[in-house]
C-alpha cells in the first residue's frame, strides 16, 4: 500500500504514524535520540543543527502540553517556532486547512507539527504539500499520535532494553485512544510477543484483535505478570454516558491501584500519557510510587521529537 | 426522423432477445426489430457491428443536484453525463437544495428536465417535511407533480411511530416508499465500516446492525400496513438474508445494490481516501461476495449508480469532514459489463437489473425493447479501452474511488424518444 | 600507495601528548579515529587526565546537504572544562570543518583556556583558518578518497583507504 510519509528512497519524509515504518527506522529514531536526550543535561541545552529552519506548530485543537513539548523540542534544536491556534483563529473564518497550511508555507516554513480533532488530517495535509515541506503528525482524531507511540517505545526501552520477552497492558478508553492505537503498532513492530489491551466492552474498537493484542476485560487478570503497565487518560465527556456509568465505578472497575499493580511483574513499570485523572484512571499513590516513569517520559518526549524533527528536516526527496 | 440501428447485438431482457438484429425507429418508437432491415427504410443508419444494443438504462439513483447551490454540477451537465452512460431513465433523491418536499419545487424540476430532452427525470419526493422525519409532506400533491415515489434520502426517519404512520398513509394511496435502511442512532457520526480498517483509521465505524435492525423495522412496518417498498443501495450480506426471507414470505419488497458495493471494500481506503467515502459505507470482501451472489439468485432486483457528483473542494478535506459520494453515471454500464466478464455472469441477466427490472419497480412500461415502445435505447462498444479521468468524466463530479483505472467497454450511443442524444465515438 | 604504520604513529603522537600534559588538560577524541587512539593512549600516560568523547553529528556544516546521520554513542563531557587546555585529539585532519564543530559543541559545555589539536596525519586539504599543532605526517591524497583509522582482526591500528562516494 502507497505510504505517504516514505519518499521514493523509502526515508521517513513526513511522520504521519507509526503504521508502515520498519523496525529499523524507529530503532533509529530510538537511537538518535538516546544522542538528543544527553544534550537536555547540559548547561547548554541547545544544538545548532535546525539553526535557519522554521517549525510551525498548527493546533487545530488545543493542547498547551503537547505544543510546549514540540516547542521546546524545536528551539534545542536552534529553530525558529511559530505557534498557531487554528482552533481559534482563521478556521472560524472558513479558511480551509489547506489554505492556512498554503499560507505558512509562503512564509517559508520547513516543518510542520499538526493537530487535528479530524483522523487522517495529516496525511491529507502531507499529499497536499510540497516535497520539501515535513509534516510531524501530533495527534489526528482517534487515529494516530505517532511522537507518544515513539517516546513510550522510548521509555520502555530505557528500563527493559529487551522487547521480545515483554508482555505490555494498555488499560483504558481504547475506543478514542489514538495513543493507544500508536502504541499498539509501534510495540507489535519492535517484536513485543504480547500486548493485552484492558478495557469495558463499551470502550474497545471493532475487531481490535486483528491489530495484534489479546482483550482483557478484567483487569485483574490483564495486569497478571505484565512488565509494562499503560494506563490511557478517560476523557471527561465519555463519563455519565452510554460508554461509561461513572467515574466512581471506573475506578473501582479499572482504575490502577497498588493491589492491582501488585498482580503485576515486581518490576513492572507505569506509564501515562498525561494529563492524568488522578482518583479516576490511576490512584495517586501509584503515579507519584517509584514504579512510575510518568515524569521520566515527558523528558524522553521532548528528545524523542528533537530526533524526529532533525531527521526529518535533514531529508531530501 | 427514422434511425437504422444495424448488426448490433440486442439484448432485450424482457422479451428474452439476445440476438444480432437490426432495430428501426420511427416516430419516436421501436418500429421494426429484424434481421437484415432495408437500409432505405431510415434517414440516419448507425452501424452497431461488434456492439450490444439494449434499452435505455434507468437508473434508480441518481444525483442530479437540482434544484441546489449549482457549483458546478448543473441539471444539464449531469443528465449530459447519465446519457454517456447510456442512461435514460433518472431517479432523483429528493435530499437536494432545497429539499423536494414542495410540489412547486417537483414541477420545477420536471419542467425543466422535460425542456432539456435528455431522459425521463423521476423525482422521489420527500416522505417528511424537510427530511426531518417528523410531518408528513403533502403526499398526493406531490404525486400529482410527477413525484415517482417517496424516500428520506440519507436521512433516515428515527421515530418508529412516524416510520408506521407515514407507511399507513403511503399504503392508503398505494404509493410506494424509496428507503435506504439504516438506523440512524447506530450509525450517528459513523463514517466507514465497523472492523479492522475503521479501528485501524481512527474513523467511527457503521456496524452491519444499523442496516439489519432498520431493514428489521421497515419490513415488519410495511408487512403490517401492506406497504410497497423498495430499499435502496443495500450494502450487507445479512441485510441480503432479511431481504431473501422476507421475499419468499411474500412480503412486497425490492432492493437495489450501488454498483460501487459490487467491485469496492472498506479496504480499498487504504490511507484516507476521499474518493472512497460513500454512503453506506463499503463494506468487506465477505459482505460483496454475498451482493454478487444476491444479484444472480435475484434476491438483488436493480443495480444502481448512485451518481454524487461532489465538488473538487469538498473530497479536499480530512475523510470525515469531506463530502460522501461519487461520480458514477458513465461507469454503471462499463462495470457491469466487467462484472459479468470478470465473474462469468449471463450479461443479458445484468442488464435486465439496469433497464427492465427498475422500470418494475417504478410501475413504468420502460426498459424494453418491444415494438411501439418508445425508443430509448444504449449502444455498448464492449472492446473500447479508456482509462477514467477527468478528461474523459462529462460529469462535473470527477471524484470516483475508480479514478485514473483503465476499463474496457464504454457507451458509445445513447437515444431518448428517439433522438441522439450522446455520440461518443 | 603505502599507507603508514598506524601503530607507529599512535605511539609517537602519545609520546608527545606525554610532553604538554598536566592537571589543566583534558583529553577529548573526535569520534570515532579519536577516541579509538584516546582509549589506546590513555593506560600509557604519565598523569591520569580528564577525558570526554565528541560526535560531532548535531553541530555539522552539511546537516543541509547531507541530512542526519547519527552513527556514533553521544558525545560525553562529564568533566569541567572551564579554564582547562582541551586537547582534541582526531585521526586524520583535512578541511578542519569536523574540527570546527568540535570547538563550537565544546564551547556550549564551557570556556576552555586553551584547544591544541592533536591528529595522526594532515592531508594538507585545510579549506578554515585551523590547523592542527600537532600532526605526525603529511599527506596529500585525491578530493575523492577518504582515510580513516580502523582496527584489524588482532586489534591493531591500520589506516584504510576508500573511493568516498560523495
Amino acid at each position: 500500500m502507497f505510504n505517504p510519509q516514505l519518499n521514493s528512497k523509502g526515508n521517513l519524509n513526513h511522520l504521519l504514524s507509526i503504521e508502515g515504518l520498519s523496525k529499523e527506522k524507529i530503532i533509529q529514531i530510538l537511537d538518535t535520540a538516546e544522542s538528543f536526550l544527553k544534550i537536555g543535561e547540559r548547561d547548554v541545552k541547545k544544538v545548532p543543527i535546525l539553526r535557519g529552519k522554521t517549525v510551525c506548530n498548527v493546533f487545530f485543537e488545543n493542547s498547551t502540553r503537547t505544543r510546549t513539548t514540540f516547542e521546546i523540542a524545536a528551539k534545542r534544536l536552534s529553530a525558529d517556532v511559530i505557534n498557531l491556534n487554528v482552533a481559534t483563529s482563521s478556521q472560524s473564518k472558513g479558511e480551509t486547512i489547506l489554505d492556512t497550511i498554503n499560507n505558512l508555507i509562503a512564509m517559508n516554513a520547513d516543518v510542520f507539527v499538526v493537530r487535528h480533532s479530524s483522523s487522517g488530517a495529516a496525511h491529507f495535509i502531507a499529499t497536499h504539500v510540497k516535497p520539501n515541506i515535513h509534516i510531524i503528525n501530533a495527534g489526528d482524531g482517534n487515529h494516530s499520535h505517532p511522537t507518544q507511540g515513539l517516546l513510550d517505545a522510548f521509555t520502555i526501552r530505557k528500563y527493559k532494553t529487551n522487547f521480545n520477552k515483554l508482555k505490555v497492558a494498555i488499560v483504558g478508553d481504547i475506543l478514542h485512544s489514538r495513543v493507544a492505537r500508536s502504541n499498539i503498532h509501534a510495540l507489535n513492530i519492535l517484536g513485543v510477543p504480547e500486548i493485552r489491551v484492558i478495557a469495558p466492552k463499551t470502550l474497545l474498537p471493532y475487531e481490535i484483535e486483528k491489530l495484534g493484542v489479546h482483550v482483557f476485560h478484567d483487569i485483574d487478570k490483564g495486569l497478571k505478570d505484565a512488565d509494562v503497565i499503560m494506563m490511557l487518560r478517560i476523557q471527561n465527556e465519555r463519563m455519565d454516558g452510554v460508554m461509561l456509568p461513572s467515574q466512581e465505578e471506573y475506578f473501582k472497575t479499572y482504575g490502577l491501584n497498588q493491589t492491582r499493580l501488585d498482580l503485576a511483574k515486581k518490576d513492572a513499570i507505569v506509564m501515562h500519557p498525561g494529563p492524568m485523572n488522578r482518583g479516576v484512571e490511576i490512584d495517586s499513590a501509584v503515579a507519584d510510587s517509584d514504579q512510575s516513569v510518568i515524569l521520566p517520559q515527558v523528558t524522553f518526549g521532548i528528545a524523542v521529537r528533537m530526533a524526529v524533527m532533525a531527521i526529518l528536516a535533514g531529508q531530501h526527496s | 426522423m427514422s434511425i437504422l440501428i444495424k448488426n448490433g447485438r440486442v439484448i432485450d431482457p424482457k422479451n428474452n432477445i439476445d440476438a444480432d438484429l437490426d432495430i428501426l425507429i420511427a416516430d419516436r418508437k421501436i418500429a421494426e426489430l429484424n434481421k437484415n432491415l432495408d437500409p432505405k427504410k431510415a434517414t440516419q443508419i448507425i452501424d452497431a457491428s461488434k456492439k450490444i444494443v439494449m434499452p435505455g438504462i434507468i437508473d434508480l439513483q441518481l444525483n442530479l443536484r437540482e434544484p441546489g447551490n449549482q457549483y458546478k454540477s448543473t441539471l444539464e451537465s449531469e443528465m449530459k453525463a447519465a446519457n454517456a452512460g447510456g442512461i435514460t431513465g433518472m431517479v432523483c433523491p429528493p435530499d437536494t437544495t432545497p429539499i423536494l418536499d414542495e410540489p412547486g419545487l417537483v414541477k420545477m424540476l420536471k419542467n425543466k428536465s422535460e425542456a432539456l430532452k435528455l431522459g425521463n427525470v423521476y423525482p422521489l419526493g420527500a416522505l417528511t417535511q424537510k427530511l426531518n422525519g417528523k410531518l408528513l409532506t403533502e403526499i398526493n400533491d406531490l404525486y400529482e407533480s410527477g413525484c415517482i415515489g417517496f424516500s428520506q434520502a440519507e436521512k433516515p426517519i428515527q421515530d418508529t411511530e412516524v416510520l408506521y404512520r407515514s407507511f399507513q398513509y403511503l399504503s392508503t394511496f398505494n404509493l410506494k416508499a424509496f428507503l435506504r435502511a439504516e438506523d440512524a442512532y447506530l450509525s450517528e457520526k459513523g463514517i466507514i465500516n465497523a472492523g479492522e480498517i475503521s479501528t485501524r483509521l481512527g474513523l467511527k465505524g457503521i456496524q452491519s446492525i444499523s442496516e439489519t435492525t432498520a431493514i428489521n423495522k421497515i419490513l415488519e412496518i410495511a408487512d403490517l400496513t401492506k406497504t410497497k417498498v423498495h430499499l435502496n443501495k443495500i450494502s450487507t450480506a445479512e441485510g441480503l438474508n432479511l431481504i431473501k426471507i422476507a421475499k419468499k414470505n411474500g412480503i412486497n419488497v425490492t432492493c437495489d445494490v450501488s454498483i460501487h458495493q459490487i467491485f469496492l471494500t472498506d479496504n480499498d481506503i487504504g490511507f484516507f481516501n476521499t474518493n472512497c467515502f460513500l454512503k453506506p459505507p463499503l463494506r468487506k470482501e465477505f459482505d460483496r461476495v454475498k451482493i454478487i451472489e444476491s444479484i444472480i439468485d435475484g434476491t438483488i432486483d436493480a443495480i444502481c449508480s448512485d451518481h454524487s457528483p461532489v465538488n473538487e473542494d469538498n473530497k479536499l478535506k480530512p475523510f470525515a469532514e469531506s463530502e460522501y459520494g461519487a461520480s458514477s453515471a458513465e461507469l454503471l454500464m462499463p462495470l457491469i459489463f466487467k462484472l459479468s466478464d470478470e465473474n462469468k455472469i449471463d450479461l443479458s441477466l445484468l442488464i435486465n437489473k439496469i433497464t427492465y427490472q427498475p422500470s418494475n419497480i417504478l410501475e413504468i412500461n420502460k426498459g424494453n425493447l418491444s415494438i411501439n415502445s418508445g425508443a430509448d435505447i444504449c449502444i455498448f462498444d464492449p472492446e473500447h479501452p479508456w482509462e477514467i479521468n477527468s478528461k474523459t468524466l462529462i460529469s462535473e463530479g470527477k471524484n470516483t474511488p475508480f479514478l485514473n483505472q483503465n476499463l474496457t467497454g464504454k457507451v458509445s450511443s445513447t437515444i431518448f424518444n428517439g433522438n441522439i442524444v450522446f455520440n461518443g465515438h | 600507495m603505502t599507507l603508514p604504520n598506524a601503530e607507529k604513529l599512535v605511539e609517537i603522537l602519545k609520546n608527545k601528548i606525554n610532553e604538554i600534559i598536566d592537571d589543566k588538560t583534558v583529553l577529548i577524541g573526535v569520534q570515532r579515529g579519536g577516541e579509538l587512539i584516546l582509549q589506546r593512549i590513555l593506560p600509557g600516560l604519565k598523569d591520569t587526565v580528564a577525558t570526554g568523547s565528541i560526535d560531532t553529528s548535531f553541530y555539522r556544516d552539511d546537516f543541509s546537504s547531507r541530512g542526519l546521520k547519527v552513527k556514533n554513542k553521544p558525545s560525553k563531557i562529564d568533566t569541567e572544562i572551564n579554564d582547562k587546555h582541551i586537547i582534541l585529539i582526531d585521526d586524520v585532519f583535512s578541511t578542519g570543518r569536523t574540527v570546527r564543530a568540535a570547538m563550537n559543541e565544546i564551547f556550549d559545555y564551557g570556556r576552555p583556556a586553551k584547544i591544541t589539536l592533536a591528529v595522526l596525519i594532515d592531508r594538507n586539504e585545510q579549506e578554515l583558518p585551523i590547523a592542527p599543532q600537532i600532526y605526525i605526517e603529511k599527506i596529500s591524497l585525491s578530493k575523492n578518497q577518504h582515510l580513516e583509522l580502523g582496527l584489524d582482526e588482532n586489534k591493531k591500528f591500520i589506516f584504510q583507504l576508500k573511493d568516498s562516494h560523495v
